[in-house]
């Protein structure tokens, strides 16, 4: 744990005061200091090509009246600098009077543990596994061109204080072990993809040389992809595999689903709460409880400890996610879904872990009722536009299904669907839900933040396929 | 106020010399500051305020072949001997890499010259308010705007580069950058769309009324879209989709890919890769410009490059690493490129809009579909069909797709270049693209 008060004159009794003077006449707000511990080791083209270790420390302070955010922030942790923060943030709010909330939930749950993953492991192991993956994918095929693999950890520690005093804190760690393969044949090149992660030690996540699945993951995506041919234009139906897939859930709906467009009144959601917005069988819902995944958190950046929010039951939308901000605006509570990239960034509702549950259906059946359509197994990321509803994702791996038979793979492609009406389409849930092997970052709003997916297969009748060929 | 030059170099060279004490035979650091305010409004009220003061602090240390690097926010004399004491003790067990050093002490900037990338002008909060409250109420001057969101960020920023064969340089930077989100509704459909302005110098951003009057119309012209069919159609892309391109063209020609194989436009230079009317340049020493430097990241000096001259490729974009590996030398483009653009076409904006009876002209795309190592490109899109250079209506829910190698090759550039930003394009034509929709 840190102790964020050791390191200059400002003591915890004087933030307190500031604090408390500050957010006395406010709705809400809190200070938020952190510091983290982060490292990257990459190999790349047979070398070592980087290890960068980064260390950061500051506080964000944030006062919020009626509707108006004030957001003041440092990497100086110091009286004077926690003054002016507070001077900005009264001149800001000078005029708008609140009551401040003191109310927030507790709980004892832990998800993960309080470890710095990146001393848990040496830097010549790294070093030692990442040399190893290159030479086992460059033995295995004369075909492999290129290896890139990486570690990424980092050690995040968090204090929250509110106003009054009330002081919450949490340890997260995080890691992300990645490769990535170029294959060259018959003058075609194409790479594979693929990394491991979450909130334990590296070493939970290698151990019985676990590297070697991932490379060999890697390197299946990118041998499927040399035989590829052109992908289809044009609306079809597509059968999603199990786990990462599930992207489509966290762009299609999920952004959505978040509070802030809703209030707002810009996402094509807005006014569906009670509504049937996906088939029957369709149960979504955001979980930042699950131990040790890359997207729970055992307090969100507000503090609010984090739940199994259901989102979508059974076809019926129930749920947004919110953060304390647009939950009191829209006269509801925070579902522990306030996340901040840092501390140089306000709070935002955020996913956590956006899951579709199991249906009982099986892949195989789904596959042998398709006519005509594309079987997709791996993707890169998506996008989506909130307002028109409409979203992306881009394949990395696909195949196209003729006749009920799964056939040759194609090309990465984009799909593209209208959010609000997808989840109709959906004609079969299968029972194989999983998880993603956990590495997802979503973006919104030039903040990135670590996320998990999870999906069985299903069968979607209706979708854009963005081909070459006609 | 944002630090001065004597402050960041004294942090600078107390890094430099604390390396050289510890035993590194070579270092680089670079230390920055920077302070931004922020305004938010939306529909028409305040809604946040944001300011942020950050030091940012990044030292590489060699051990002869050997390197690492740290990063730190917190320049306390401690913080950064513990950090640089973490840096030396990792150099010295990271394996050695031939091409590891510093940049060729000759290749190094030696005179700057002002380019006028900075405005001291302070542009209090109050008037960021005034001028967003007119940006808003033009913005939602029709009854179709349901929703508007404008923000206006003012940026210092000062650096300095140093590093242990002598280089110690840096300068101050601005930004005044403002931007409007509209929401439009009608019975059929919600759509949102944007306009923004970025430049150095406050005098130089776009008027309020206009900017926000813009972002209404761009809104309120892509209500009640179509899905077209899958077909093989004319594209036009609009300037802000155009320059794209340039962006995917420069990833593919970093030294970086071109090094580790993973390019598509790999061995092609002296090659046709554009149609041969087809310029593109980059010129660090705009007056002003938003991506002018007066070196690169590395301290190179860096000089305006003709990149692709009649459609053939002329130079990488080449950092110091890189260049060792490909047996070339940096021409100052660590950390990519400056002002990138086309240069201006021959064809009018309207003539080119008439060029084809049926095409299809894109506003926006979404997705992440442009794959380098293989050229193939995909995404979605968003954008208004036109027939003889006649608006039909506007369409979405679409791809498309092609590869870049024959996309480069089919590009038509009308003369409506401008430069507003970093990267900047006139609009472009491609014909002959799948489109996918229905």
């Amino acid at each position: 744990m840190s102790n964020f008060f050791n390191k200059s004159d400002l003591t915890r009794q004087d933030a307190d005061k500031i604090v408390s003077d500050t957010l006395n006449n406010c709705d809400d707000g809190e200070l938020y200091l952190e510091e983290s511990k982060s490292e990257s080791i990459v190999l790349d083209d047979n070398k070592i090509k980087s290890s960068n270790y980064s260390s950061d420390l500051g506080f964000g302070f944030r006062a919020i009246s009626n509707e108006v955010v004030a957001y003041s922030y440092s990497n100086e942790i110091s009286k004077d600098s926690l003054k002016n923060s507070s001077e900005n943030l009264k001149s800001t709010l000078k005029s708008i009077k609140g009551t401040y909330n003191h109310e927030i939930p507790k709980s004892n749950k832990k998800f993960y543990e309080d470890i710095n993953p990146i001393e848990q492991k040496s830097l010549d192991s790294k070093l030692e596994v990442l040399n190893k993956v290159n030479d086992f994918l460059r033995k295995k095929d004369g075909s492999v061109k290129q290896v890139t693999a990486s570690f990424a950890g980092e050690q995040k520690s968090i204090e929250i204080i509110r106003s009054g005093g009330e002081a919450l804190t949490d340890v997260r760690p995080l890691i992300r072990f990645n490769v990535s393969v170029m294959l060259e044949k018959n003058g075609r090149k194409e790479t594979g993809v693929y990394g491991i992660g979450g909130r334990q030690s590296y070493d939970d996540y290698l151990k019985n040389d676990n590297w070697k699945n991932v490379c060999e993951e890697a390197f299946r995506i990118a041998s499927v992809n040399l035989e590829s041919k052109p992908a289809p234009a044009g609306e079809m139906k597509v059968v999603l595999g199990p786990g990462w897939p599930a992207i489509l859930i966290h762009e299609a709906i999920g952004h959505g689903l978040e509070g802030d467009f809703n209030r707002k009144k810009t996402s094509a959601f807005h006014d569906l709460i009670g509504e049937k917005v996906a088939s029957e069988g369709v149960t979504i819902v955001d979980d930042g409880t699950i131990d040790n995944r890359r997207g729970s958190l055992t307090i969100d950046d507000e503090g609010t400890p984090t739940e199994r929010t259901v989102l979508i039951e059974n076809g019926i939308l129930k749920n947004f996610m919110q953060d304390r901000h647009n939950a009191r605006l829209m006269n509801t509570r925070s579902t522990g879904s306030g996340r901040r990239e840092n501390y140089r960034h306000i709070v935002l509702p955020r996913m956590r872990n956006t899951m579709m549950l199991s249906g009982n259906q099986t892949q195989d059946e789904m596959i042998k009722s398709v006519d005509k359509g594309i079987f997709a197994v791996s993707f890169g990321g998506g996008q989506v536009d909130i307002t028109s509803g409409k979203f992306v994702f881009n394949c990395t791996e696909a195949y196209e299904i003729n006749n009920g038979k799964i056939g040759s793979p194609i090309k990465g492609a984009t799909l593209i669907g209208d959010g609000p009406s997808i989840l109709k389409e959906v004609s079969m849930v299968g029972n194989d839900m999983m998880l993603d092997p956990g590495i997802g970052t979503c973006g919104k709003a030039g903040q990135g933040v670590p996320v998990g997916v999870a999906q069985p297969s299903i069968l979607i009748d209706k979708m854009t396929v963005g081909g070459t060929k006609l | 106020m944002v630090k001065d030059q004597e402050f960041l170099k004294s942090k600078a060279s107390y890094c430099l010399d604390l390396a050289k004490k510890m035993g590194a035979t070579d270092a680089s650091v670079t230390v920055g500051h920077s302070i931004s305010e922020t305004v938010n409004f939306r529909n028409k009220s305040l809604e946040a305020s944001d300011r942020s003061d950050g030091l940012a602090l990044s030292i590489e240390t060699y051990l002869g072949k050997r390197r690492s690097s740290i990063s730190s926010s917190n320049l306390l004399d401690e913080n950064i001997k513990t950090l640089i004491e973490k840096c030396f003790e990792t150099t010295k067990i990271t394996p050695e890499d031939e091409f590891n050093s510093l940049p060729d002490k000759n290749l190094l900037a030696k005179q700057i010259s002002s380019l006028n990338l900075y405005d001291e002008t302070r542009f209090e909060n109050d008037k960021k308010i005034k001028y967003l409250k007119d940006l808003e109420e033009s913005a939602s001057s029709d009854n179709q705007i349901i929703n508007t969101e404008s923000s206006f960020t003012e940026n210092k920023s000062n650096f300095i580069l140093a590093n242990s064969d002598g280089f110690c340089d840096g300068y101050k930077t601005s930004s005044f950058t403002t931007s409007c989100v509209t929401v439009a509704k009608d019975e059929n459909s919600m759509e949102r769309d944007y306009e923004f302005s970025s430049k150095r110098h406050l005098s130089d951003i776009k008027q309020a009324i206009e900017l926000g009057n813009k972002a209404a119309k761009q809104t309120i012209r892509k209500l009640s879209p179509k899905k077209i069919g899958s077909e093989k159609i004319s594209i036009i892309f609009d300037k802000r989709i155009s320059k794209g391109m340039l962006s995917v063209f420069a990833s593919a020609i970093s030294a970086s890919a071109i090094a580790r194989g993973t390019s598509f436009l790999k061995d092609k230079i002296d090659e046709q890769v554009f149609a041969d009317s087809i310029n593109v340049i980059d010129k660090p020493d705009m007056i002003k410009g938003m991506g002018s430097q007066n070196f690169d990241s590395e301290g190179v000096n860096s000089n305006t490059l003709q990149l692709i001259e009649n459609g053939i490729l002329k130079n990488y974009l080449v950092d110091t690493y890189n260049g060792k590996k490909l047996n070339l030398k940096s021409n100052g483009r660590s950390g990519g490129t400056t002002n990138l653009y086309f240069e201006k076409g021959n064809i009018s904006y309207e003539d080119l809009m008439k060029k084809d009876s049926r095409s299809l002209y894109i506003t926006e795309t979404i997705g992440h579909g442009s794959n380098i190592v293989t050229g193939d490109y995909s995404v979605g899109a968003t954008g208004f069909l036109f027939e003889d250079g006649e608006f039909k209506y506007p369409v979405n829910e679409i791809t498309i797709a092609g590869n870049f190698k024959d996309m480069f090759k089919n590009i038509i550039l009308a003369n409506d270049l401008e430069f507003e930003y970093s990267v900047n394009s006139p609009t472009m034509m491609i014909e002959g693209m799948t489109v996918a929709g229905k």
